[in-house]
């Protein structure tokens, strides 16, 4: 729909260019991740915290008891096959392909020893002892997003799949490690939900320079003065060597800014809820 | 009554003497049957005679009471035989006193009155016999289903008092008939009719009603499984070879008898889904520290959530009535037993699986020390991730909302 376009462009600040930061795949990957986690943060919590007066009622309006299980293998089946696509995706660009961006260098999700400096050089800038550090493609938080992610899929996954297959499990597991897996699957879930309704919440949404939501996610573009304020490395060594217009994207279309909008509200909404429930749980 | 005594009073004359008076037999015989002709003909005189009056269905005592009876419903009645000044005694003539003399019940039902008088019922004035058993003139044979006391209506009967609040307020009782009602053995009893479903009086007796505080009380603690084992016998033989039932038998009134459990009046069907889900806690008000550790396991959790009965519950485990422990080789919870016990629900349990403890305790680090650092991990990894974070992102919020605010006064104080 080029006809939109001009609407659109009156509507940002610039009315400038827009520059593509995540692919469609990784978008949907994110949308997956987003939708799946939410139906396992809402199904999980009334089992991890079954005794509280809102488990029945959330459980039921899952669609009973029976449901809230099967809910909640369904999102993780999901969940798995996303994950598993993600790893081919690396397999593939970093092992086959021998794209080694992919596990070192400014484009790597794999921490360096600038990240460690930026952490710091951040943690003195909050507290106002030295200048805000400039972040190249991925910030030290995101990356931490990205692994915190990474290892609780496995350290979940595995741990959710060894109580569902028990039986089978039992074959190579020691006794007590059946035990051992509720403990670390509710631990860990809940860690991962307290992280991403608050932590990732605000660093990624909710903070002043992204509120009320970071729509880069859902529409893979930001604007130039944007790029250029969270990213200024990034976006100064493209233009140092001459890539940045390859970077260029379509402004995005008004239907998908509001869809995303909707979308984007109504999952943190649901995100906050399930904190509020999870921390009146954990303290009563 | 003066007749009826008169007549055995003739019957036991010839019979003391007849070998003396073979003679007179002939005679004796002859007067005997003009006797019993006399007697018949006068009991039906005086039922009818009275009848003449009371027979008006409206006729009333001065205080406005019924003092109406309908001759032929008392005619079909166990008293029916009987003629009116049988019971009401002081009535010799026609006209008779304004004031009658009290129906007394124990002048021929003396081991029914023996028995009330020591009972909770003793109290004649608040449990005249007719509170049990309805109208004087229309008692039937307690297998009459017409009868108050006939087992499909005893419920509706005892529940006339047992079943308000007034009850409940006077005396400290609860309401049980509703329970009863709903009850398993109610359902049966009302939905059914199913006559050998217990009643209030298969277990609490009828005359001779005895508070379960009394010893000699069927519904006494240590008396309550022979109680249920008069129908149960099975399930009694079982409890009895049980860690609850020898315990009890014993002398320790801590364990628990049947309605421990099962409750006393609104008992449930065991595979019921309230039953399952009102079973653990119950178990758990002696077992507390298993019934803690048990909520920490997925059994727990998701059997917490109303309704999802499948989950294991303590007796699943631990069998329900011979309750043995786990070092009796017959215990289902027995190391050699225990591939089938959990293989009820989990196909393909083998002997790795059945390692799993129902009981672990993550927080006890003698007992289960694996548990216990893996817990003490997983707590550290989220205390740790979360503090810090929460730190960082609070620190991050105040700077970053710092700075916009300067830039926009800067910018003219828009939106400062």
């Amino acid at each position: 729909m080029p006809d939109l376009e001009p609407t659109v462009a009156t509507t940002t600040k610039t009315g400038g260019r827009f520059f593509t930061r995540f692919t469609r795949q990784q978008r949907y990957m994110h949308a997956v991740l987003f939708t799946t986690f939410l139906g396992l943060a809402g199904t999980g919590l009334p089992l991890r915290f079954s005794e509280s007066i809102w488990a029945r009622g959330l459980a039921r309006g899952v669609g009973g008891f029976g449901a809230i299980l099967f809910f909640h293998k369904l999102c993780a089946v999901v969940l798995t096959i996303a994950f598993l696509i993600h790893l081919k995706e690396i397999f593939t660009r970093g092992i086959v392909h021998r794209e080694m961006g992919v596990f070192w260098g400014s484009n790597s999700m794999v921490a360096n020893w600038k990240d460690a400096k930026d952490l710091f050089g951040h943690l003195r800038w909050f507290v106002g002892l030295g200048p805000k550090p400039n972040f190249d493609r991925y910030a030290y938080w995101e990356k931490f997003d990205y692994w915190a992610v990474f290892w609780g899929m496995i350290v979940i996954g595995f741990s959710g799949y060894a109580m569902w297959f028990a039986p089978f499990f039992a074959h190579f597991l020691p006794g007590w490690a059946l035990n051992a897996v509720l403990v670390i699957h509710s631990e860990e879930g809940l860690l991962a939900i307290l992280f991403i309704f608050s932590i990732h919440f605000v660093n990624t949404h909710l903070r002043p320079d992204s509120f009320p939501m970071d729509m880069v996610v859902f529409t893979g573009v930001e604007s130039e003065e944007e790029f250029k304020l969270k990213r200024p490395l990034e976006y100064e060594r493209l233009k140092r060597e001459g890539k940045l217009e390859g970077r260029l994207g379509e402004a995005p279309q008004t239907w998908l800014i509001n869809f995303s909008r909707v979308v984007g509200t109504i999952a943190i909404v649901i995100g906050l809820t399930l904190l509020v429930l999870t921390l009146t749980a954990y303290f009563s | 009554m003066g007749k009826a005594a008169g007549v055995r009073r003739i019957l036991q004359e010839p019979l003391a003497s007849r070998a003396k008076m073979f003679m007179r037999s002939g005679i004796l015989v002859a007067g005997l049957a003009g006797l019993l002709l006399m007697f018949a003909a006068g009991r039906l005189n005086a039922q009818s005679e009275c009848l003449a009056c009371h027979g008006d269905q409206t006729m009333q005592d001065a205080n406005g009471h019924s003092i109406a009876v309908d001759g032929k419903t008392f005619g079909e009645s166990i008293h029916g035989s009987l003629q009116c000044n049988d019971c009401h005694t002081n009535i010799k003539e026609y006209p008779h006193p304004e004031q009658v003399a009290k129906v007394e019940c124990k002048s021929c039902h003396a081991d029914e009155a023996k028995g009330l008088a020591g009972s909770v019922h003793a109290d004649s004035a608040e449990h005249p016999c007719t509170s049990c058993h309805g109208n004087a003139h229309t008692i039937f044979p307690k297998a009459d289903s017409r009868s108050a006391v006939y087992p499909l209506n005893v419920p509706k009967t005892c529940g006339n008092c047992h079943g308000t609040e007034g009850m409940a307020k006077k005396h400290g009782l609860a309401s049980v008939y509703p329970l009863y009602v709903d009850s398993i053995h109610g359902f049966a009893l009302s939905n059914e009719g199913l006559l050998v479903a217990a009643n209030c009086q298969s277990c609490h007796g009828s005359h001779h009603i005895l508070s379960h505080t009394n010893p000699e009380s069927p519904t006494y603690k240590t008396n309550i499984p022979k109680t249920c084992g008069s129908c149960h016998a099975k399930i009694n033989d079982d409890y009895e070879m049980g860690i609850h039932g020898k315990a009890v038998a014993a002398g320790n009134l801590k364990a628990p008898v049947c309605t421990d459990c099962h409750t006393a009046h609104a008992i449930l069907q065991p595979t019921e889904a309230a039953f399952r889900m009102q079973s653990t806690p119950i178990c758990g008000s002696c077992h507390k520290d298993q019934l803690s550790t048990y909520r920490d396991t997925f059994h727990s959790q998701l059997g917490s959530l109303g309704g999802y009965v499948e989950t294991a519950r303590c007796w699943d485990c631990h069998g329900a009535h011979q309750i043995l422990p786990a070092s009796d080789p017959h215990s289902p919870i027995n190391k050699a037993n225990l591939v089938t016990t959990c293989g009820k629900c989990h196909a393909g349990a083998n002997l790795s699986f059945v390692q799993y403890q129902p009981h672990a305790n993550a927080h006890d680090r003698k007992l289960n020390p694996a548990l216990y650092f893996v817990r003490l991990f997983m707590n550290v990894l989220l205390i740790g991730t979360l503090a810090f974070f929460l730190i960082h992102t609070i620190l991050w919020l105040i700077r970053a909302r710092y700075n916009q605010i300067k830039k926009k006064s800067t910018d003219g104080g828009k939106d400062a």
